[in-house]
């Protein structure tokens, strides 16, 4: 009976780890966003510090993808039903 | 700039002796029971944690000639320059999905080289000589810049530079300092750039912070920077160069990030640093650690333009940090950044030069000329084939104009990512047929070579089609891949024989303490 509701929750965690980490492999590739000089922070131009400001984004957004990753595959090796679905990222 | 600075001159000499001595003490650290064979020689014994991946992974990616070229870019006004950041920010979330399960499957397999689990996946010996070669190619132009680095900082100080140096006097501390790195990968393996990191990295973090503190306090602040230099570009009057691209090279700048961060876990010796990690986790956990470095290389990167509002004048860009350092820094602090250079330099060589004569050993000796190697004659071939490659790179840059080294490294870029499909797509689905991969490959290298070479080894040319430059590399990848779909589609209608996979699905997501994953498999 518990079945369903937990292989829904374990996609639902898997999820949420791609969206983690495609975020950071899209968004900072679109130029045309942050191609520009204005405004200013500390003297840097916002192409600068904006890109600067993603290695800090895209460091966070990893590390949550890690904690979830970690917790769910810890998860599925005690319930041993880790052999499907997501824990093959 | 030929006067040579003796206390600059001493503190690089005292940290080039002790990474020396570092280097030999490698071969006992984490020992395991003996070195004679390629999992301990050429993976550390397979067993680095979190702590000391970071150090080699970060050591091995952020190379010395990506510390001089980087800012060299900024330097000159390449408004393209800056893509390493996004680069690097784009680089680390791949790693996390992609690295765990090559991970886990070459330890399930025994697998030292991405080419030998294509060999296992495929069932294919030529394309797993293909990965091979043209990780071996790739690499040696990559080993043969990590001289140039090196060259640079003898350069500024004074030794071994000068145009009317005889050439014995100009290359002799060049060579000295590569025969005593080949002297210590020989004897320690992957052991020996693992401990030496530590210093490098330190180093390195101390000399850019304090670098990109003091310099702007001392220059008027980052407004003054930034203003100073796009004040000089302005003066070039050209699209190219500036500081904020233009939209006619938002695709180029983009492309270049993106092929440069799906190619650079291609390269043999950057999937040898992962593959030494003692679990998966380990991994993952560095994919989250790793962008402290990535900042590192901005702040760097950054320093191309202080040289510019310091008046750097350099005919060429690429002394362009080391002279920085001698006009604003004492000289003790100058060595040090000067030692972090070149120590940064004989990190990454090291451990390229082990990645590459693991794929000879693997993939060329034992698939081809010796299939009955011992674990023993593996380490020991590896080990003279790793002092070849370092003597073949040296004689490479002290023979060649630098130039050429500069374009080769390029071309690598470009060969490299056309094994991102045999390796990467194999470690999720057998859909693609063996010799699909195979002619794709093929097509990819053709093509990227002749472009580079029709654009006199830019790394940029126009898009086929499109009134777009992009990455000369990534359109190559594009058309590769479009390659392998359609023979995949066709080799399967005339039902050409599929090879065997040696691989099952729970191999991808073995972790240590798995059975089969702790005590090592023997090497197929």
């Amino acid at each position: 009976m518990e079945q369903p509701p937990r292989r829904t929750r374990n996609r639902a965690v898997w999820w949420v780890v791609g969206v983690m980490l495609l975020i950071p492999i899209v968004i900072p590739l679109i130029v045309p966003i942050y191609a520009r000089q204005e405004p200013e922070l500390f003297g840097f131009p916002f192409y600068y510090w904006y890109q600067f400001l993603w290695i800090l984004i895209a460091a966070t957004l990893t590390s949550i993808a890690y904690l979830l990753a970690s917790r769910q595959e810890r998860r599925d090796r005690e319930t041993g039903d880790g052999r499907r679905g997501g824990a093959s990222r | 700039m030929t006067d040579i600075d003796w206390v600059a001159l001493s503190v690089f000499m005292f940290f080039f002796l002790l990474v020396t001595v570092l280097g030999f003490l490698a071969a006992r650290w984490r020992a395991g029971v003996d070195l004679e064979s390629l999992d301990e020689w050429g993976l550390g014994g397979r067993g680095f944690g979190t702590f000391i991946a970071w150090f080699l992974i970060g050591g091995d990616l952020y190379t010395a000639y990506t510390f001089i070229a980087v800012p060299a870019l900024l330097y000159a006004g390449n408004v393209i320059g800056f893509f390493a950041v996004p680069y690097t920010i784009v680089i680390y979330p791949l790693v996390f999905i992609f690295l765990p399960r090559l991970w886990s499957v070459s330890h399930r397999h025994g697998y030292v080289t991405p080419a030998d689990f294509v060999n296992g996946r495929y069932g294919h010996r030529g394309l797993s000589l293909a990965v091979a070669l043209t990780g071996i190619l790739a690499t040696m132009p990559y080993i043969a810049l990590q001289l140039v680095g090196i060259q640079v900082v003898l350069e500024v100080m004074g030794i071994g530079g000068g145009e009317d140096a005889s050439l014995l006097e100009r290359d002799l501390p060049l060579f000295i300092a590569f025969a005593v790195l080949a002297a210590y990968t020989y004897s320690s393996g992957l052991r020996a750039p693992a401990l030496i990191a530590f210093v490098k990295d330190t180093l390195i973090y101390i000399v850019i912070i304090v670098a990109v503190i003091y310099l702007p306090l001392k220059l008027g602040g980052w407004g003054e920077i930034f203003g100073a230099a796009e004040e000089q570009f302005a003066a070039a009057n050209d699209p190219a160069v500036g500081t904020i691209p233009p939209g006619a090279l938002h695709w180029a700048y983009a492309s270049l990030a993106l092929g440069s961060a799906l190619a650079l876990f291609m390269y043999p010796h950057s999937i040898t640093g992962v593959l030494s990690t003692k679990s998966r986790n380990v991994i993952r956990r560095n994919a989250a650690l790793l962008p402290a470095y990535s900042f590192l290389l901005g702040l760097l990167a950054l320093l191309g333009f202080v040289a510019v509002a310091a008046d750097v004048q350099v005919d060429n860009p690429q002394l362009a940090i080391p002279a920085l350092f001698e006009q604003e820094f004492p000289g003790w602090f100058a060595g040090m950044a000067f030692a972090a250079i070149a120590i940064g330099a004989l990190v990454p060589a090291a451990i390229m030069s082990i990645a590459a004569a693991n794929l000879w050993t693997r993939n060329v000796y034992k698939a081809f000329l010796n299939p009955a190697a011992t674990h023993a004659e593996e380490a020991r071939q590896s080990k003279l084939v790793s002092l070849v490659v370092k003597f073949g790179a040296l004689a490479f840059i002290l023979g060649l104009p630098t130039e050429f080294a500069i374009n080769l490294q390029l071309l690598g870029g470009v060969w490299i990512l056309q094994t991102f499909p045999a390796i990467v797509f194999g470690l999720y689905t057998r859909w693609f047929h063996r010799w699909a991969l195979f002619v794709g490959w093929a097509v990819g290298m053709a093509y990227g070579t002749w472009t580079a070479y029709q654009v006199d080894f830019s790394a940029v040319a126009p898009v086929p089609g499109t009134e777009t430059v992009g990455y000369i590399a990534l359109t190559a990848f594009v058309l590769n891949v479009a390659v392998a779909v359609v023979m995949t589609v066709v080799l399967r209608a005339a039902n050409v024989a599929e090879g065997t996979d040696q691989t099952v699905p729970e191999d991808y997501r073995a972790e240590s303490g798995d059975e089969g994953v702790d005590e090592l498999p023997q090497p197929v």
